[in-house]
């Protein structure tokens, strides 16, 4: 795997970007404090339970829900201080695939008609003859046979669902696409084809993903770069071979030790954490891990770490990082 | 099945077949289905979407809707006793009482208008002499022994989180000590953490109650966690049945591999490419004449497409239905 190259431009930056919102006990912090960057190219894996804040962190991205605060820049220009019509442009170059193929397709659109809708929407072709090609073309790309172009999408599976929903995010040619668990509301077999169609498709067309799931396995299997996501913040990034090798940060270790693992003699300590995430409604001061932690500290409890890089691309956000922390 | 043990099986279901008759045609959701549960052990019944597993469940309970549902054969021995065969008097006592489910998702299957002390309360005035304070007294104690503090009794079900309200749907399941659980999908609405707490805690009351638990699950993971012996049921079937290290170790149906192959593993080298069966689970009102694999499988013959195999004992506790089983653990499916 290539690490960083040095001097080379991020596709896709994000800084300390803040998504609250209001709600009637006070505020809610979804996203709070994210610096992430993708490379064009790569695939940033986004990890963490539900409720973390990766979904909102994902739409924010693309524009769909509007940021508090911070910066998105695309090629270097910030995408949320721009005029209507350069954000008009970047809705284009970013697209999005949602996680459930059942309620994410209008149920009364024919095949054609989902796939084309981005189309029609962008008025990227003047014949009905060329969307066509364009549909089919985009059928074929995606795996989907051309004889399902009338078929609603409750005449197909899950899979082929999901399908429709890459070739809808792949219709206007984008650079960055944000997969918001593509493959959670599928089975075994029908994500292990999903996974393998994204992977083709980012070789063969050099598509840039933010790939956000709550699975650990897939993460690894999809990733060049993963980010641990706890109540809002980024508590852990690397590259996915370091991450998964040494995890520093208290949560991730419990996390990869919760992932029930099919290999039977190959089994490891459970680090089984106590209590549930707590509320994001004001969360309070502090590490925001602190209340589960094993290795928790009277410092912990009152002085939020920063995140730091430990080691070379290693980026870990706990005040004890490197000291206690090798993996059990 | 398993005539090695002396000992009747807690649960010993003989060629189980339930149908659903419906507008399309007739779905013949589970086939001639055969497995035993001994007492105090686990089975994992792993299975894909649609493959008959739930249906199973409620067989189990006989809790098929009739119509359009239909148990059309077979018999449910639990302690020996053909459940089938028993008066609705009989079942109600069996149901709930000896034999309790935990459901996928713990918002549902809770009633949200009532406390889950009073929730608790109910499952034991319904199925013991307890009552009044007595029937109090013993629900606390079952939430403190799925680790829910007292002052949480008198809340709603909308006040817990996700993997606190799967702690209430197992302590009203093990109120009154059953001697069977059958837990459908009890993790898969979980985050990882949360889960991994869920499975502990089955564990550990398993083994202070000693009772058997019959785990419906699609994921391979979690059985390995938890589980005795695994049972792989496709398209009504099972297709392979066996105790977990050795049905891990070495699976033989040409599906079996195929579903271990298509898990991404988090120890697999990144960016590779996922061994994916071809096609999709046949379409139950239209079950193929032979083997229901064998339209999916790479090694299918002639004798496959003609007559399903049947289940044979490969070794011995290896039940395989496959004419050509596989002999190498890591073969691979193209």
């Amino acid at each position: 795997m290539n690490e960083k190259l040095d001097g080379m431009k991020p596709l896709l930056e994000i800084r300390s970007l803040k998504k609250y919102f209001p709600v009637r006990s006070g505020l809610l912090h979804a996203v709070d404090d994210v610096d992430l960057s993708i490379e064009r190219g790569r695939t940033l894996g986004l990890v963490g339970e539900s409720g973390c804040g990766k979904s909102t962190l994902g739409r924010v991205v693309i524009g769909l829900i509007e940021a508090t605060s911070g910066s998105i820049l695309f090629k270097g220009e910030d995408m949320l201080h721009h005029n209507s019509a350069r954000r008009a442009e970047f809705r284009k170059r970013a697209q999005i695939v949602f996680q459930d193929p059942f309620s994410s397709l209008n149920p009364r659109m024919s095949v054609f008609q989902l796939i084309a809708e981005p189309l029609f929407i962008n008025k990227a072709f003047r014949s009905r003859k060329e969307t066509e090609r364009r549909v089919h073309e985009l059928m074929d790309t995606v795996g989907l046979a051309r004889r399902l172009v009338t078929s609603f999408p409750h005449e197909l599976d899950g899979g082929r669902r999901q399908r429709i929903g890459v070739a809808r995010a792949l219709a206007l040619n984008p650079e960055f696409i944000v997969l918001d668990e593509p493959v959670s509301a599928l089975d075994v077999c029908i994500q292990a084809q999903i996974l393998n169609l994204l992977g083709d498709l980012k070789r063969d067309h050099g598509y840039t993903y933010l790939f956000i799931s709550h699975d650990l396995s897939v993460v690894r299997y999809v990733s060049d770069e993963v980010a641990v996501m706890y109540l809002g913040q980024v508590v852990e990034k690397a590259t996915n071979t370091e991450l998964f090798r040494r995890p520093l940060h208290p949560y991730t270790q419990a996390l990869l030790s919760a992932v029930p693992v099919v290999d039977i003699d190959n089994r490891k300590k459970r680090i089984v954490l106590e209590g549930d995430v707590p509320s994001p409604i004001n969360p309070p001061a502090g590490c925001r891990f602190a209340p589960r932690c094993r290795y928790r500290q009277n410092r912990c409890g009152n002085e939020s770490p920063s995140i730091t890089e430990v080691e070379p691309n290693h980026f870990v956000s706990c005040h004890y990082a490197g000291s206690i922390l090798d993996y059990v | 099945m398993k005539s090695l043990h002396r000992e009747i099986p807690l649960l010993d279901i003989r060629n189980l077949s339930v149908r659903f008759n419906t507008d399309s045609g007739v779905v013949h959701a589970v086939n001639n289905l055969n497995f035993s549960l001994r007492k105090g052990k686990s089975l994992g019944l792993v299975g894909e979407t649609g493959a008959g597993k739930t249906t199973t469940a409620l067989a189990t309970l006989q809790l098929i809707p009739n119509p359009p549902g239909e148990i059309t054969s077979g018999e449910i021995l639990f302690n020996g006793q053909d459940i089938r065969k028993m008066t609705e008097a009989e079942k109600r006592l069996v149901r709930g009482n000896r034999i309790s489910m935990i459901f996928q998702d713990p918002m549902t299957s809770l009633n949200p208008i009532m406390t889950v002390e009073e929730q608790i309360v109910e499952m034991i005035a319904l199925h013991s002499p307890m009552k009044g304070s007595r029937a109090k007294k013993r629900a606390l104690e079952m939430l403190d022994l799925v680790g829910i503090r007292p002052e949480r009794a008198g809340e709603y079900p909308h006040q817990f989180s996700g993997g606190m309200r799967q702690r209430v749907g197992i302590a009203i399941a093990l109120a009154c000590e059953p001697a069977l659980l059958i837990a459908d999908e009890p993790t898969t609405a979980l985050d990882v953490t949360i889960q991994a707490q869920v499975l502990e805690l089955i564990k550990e009351i398993q083994k202070i109650l000693h009772t058997s638990l019959l785990l419906i699950t699609h994921d391979l993971g979690v059985v390995a966690e938890i589980c005795d012996e695994v049972a792989i049921m496709y398209a009504g079937s099972l297709v392979e049945y066996a105790d977990l290290r050795t049905l891990y170790r070495k699976p033989m149906h040409p599906y079996t591999q195929g579903l271990f192959n298509a898990v991404p593993k988090l120890d697999s080298e990144p960016g590779g490419r996922l061994a994916v069966i071809s096609g999709l689970m046949p379409d139950p009102v239209d079950l193929p004449a032979g083997c229901t694999f064998s339209p999916r499988c790479p090694y299918a013959g002639e004798v496959c497409l003609e007559k399903p195999c049947g289940m044979k004992e490969y070794e011995t506790g290896h039940f395989v239905d496959c004419y050509f089983p596989l002999r190498n653990k890591g073969g691979d499916l193209g």
